[in-house]
C-alpha cells in the first residue's frame, strides 16, 4: 500500500496514495495507524485526495483510528474527500463524526 | 432490439480481485443505453455494492479460505440490475444486520457492508443454492 507520511509539528500527516481504500488494503492501513499511535503520535491527519473509492472496510479502519486517537486525547481528522468518498461518509452518517477539511493546510490550522 | 447483458465472473476467494470486479460493474453502466438517471452515481453504487457483496462472501461465508471460489453473476435489462454472489461456505445471518432505516451506532467498526448494500439497492436476499448460498441484490432502473 502506498502512503506518504509527513511530520508537521505534533501532527502526523498521512497521504493515502491509492485509488481505493477497501477490504484489500484496509488491514495494512490499520497496522500503519496503530504503528503511529504506538510510537507516541496522537494527532493524525489523513489526506484522501487520491482516493476515489472507499468501502465499509476502509470506513471501519478510519473509525478504529478515530476511536484510538480519542482514547489517547488526540484526534484523527480528514482532508480532501472526493465526491464519491464523501457520499459514503454521508450514507453511513460518519460525516457527523469526523472533522473533514477541504485541504491539508485548512486542517493543520485547526490544531 | 434485445438489450439484456449477462456477465458471469469466477474468482478465487481473495480480496485482490475487488477492484477488477468493481470496475466491471462501473463499465456495465456505460452500456445501459436507455438509463435516464445519473449514470456516474449508478456506476459508483454498483462498484460499492459488488465490492461489499464479494467481501461479505470472502470473509463471512467462505471463511477467508483462499482455495475456494466466488461466483458472481450480473444481469442487466432496461428495467433492472440483478447481482448474485454465490459462496460455498457456512453462510451468515442476513437478519442480524441492522436495518438502514434505524439509527445505528456510527462508531461501530463492523456491520456497514450489508447496511450499505441495502441503502443503495432495492432488495437484498440471502438464500441456499446448490449446496452453498447466494446473496441476491436487485436495483430497479427507471
Amino acid at each position: 500500500m502506498q502512503l506518504k507520511i509527513e511530520e508537521n509539528g505534533a501532527v502526523r500527516v498521512i497521504y493515502v496514495k491509492e485509488e481505493r481504500l477497501d477490504a484489500h488494503n484496509s488491514d495494512e492501513f490499520k497496522a500503519e495507524l496503530n504503528r503511529q499511535f504506538e510510537s507516541g503520535m496522537k494527532d493524525l491527519l489523513i489526506d484522501l485526495k487520491e482516493v476515489r473509492f472507499i468501502d465499509s472496510s476502509g470506513l471501519g479502519v478510519l473509525v478504529s483510528g478515530f476511536k484510538n486517537a480519542s482514547a489517547r486525547q488526540g484526534s484523527l481528522k480528514l482532508s480532501e474527500l472526493q465526491n464519491q468518498v464523501k457520499s459514503m461518509f454521508e450514507l453511513t452518517r460518519l460525516h457527523r463524526v469526523f472533522d473533514i477539511f477541504q485541504t491539508v493546510d485548512d486542517a493543520l490550522k485547526s490544531y | 432490439m434485445k438489450s439484456i447483458i449477462d456477465i458471469e465472473i469466477v474468482v478465487p476467494n481473495q480480496t485482490r480481485y475487488l477492484s477488477m470486479i468493481g470496475k466491471i460493474g462501473e463499465n456495465l453502466v456505460r452500456e445501459l443505453d436507455r438509463f435516464k438517471g445519473d449514470r456516474e452515481e449508478l456506476a459508483h453504487h454498483l462498484n460499492v455494492v459488488l465490492t461489499e457483496a464479494v467481501v461479505n462472501a470472502i470473509k463471512h461465508a467462505n471463511a477467508a479460505d483462499p482455495n475456494k471460489d466466488i461466483q458472481i453473476r450480473i444481469s442487466a435489462s432496461d428495467q433492472e440490475i440483478c447481482i448474485k454472489v454465490y459462496d460455498s461456505g457456512q453462510g451468515f445471518d442476513l437478519t442480524s444486520v441492522p436495518d438502514p432505516s434505524f439509527e445505528t451506532d456510527p462508531l461501530d467498526e463492523k456491520g456497514r457492508g450489508i447496511f450499505i448494500i441495502r441503502s443503495l439497492m432495492d432488495s437484498v436476499e440471502y438464500k441456499k443454492s446448490n449446496g452453498g448460498n447466494v446473496l441476491e441484490i436487485k436495483k430497479k432502473l427507471g
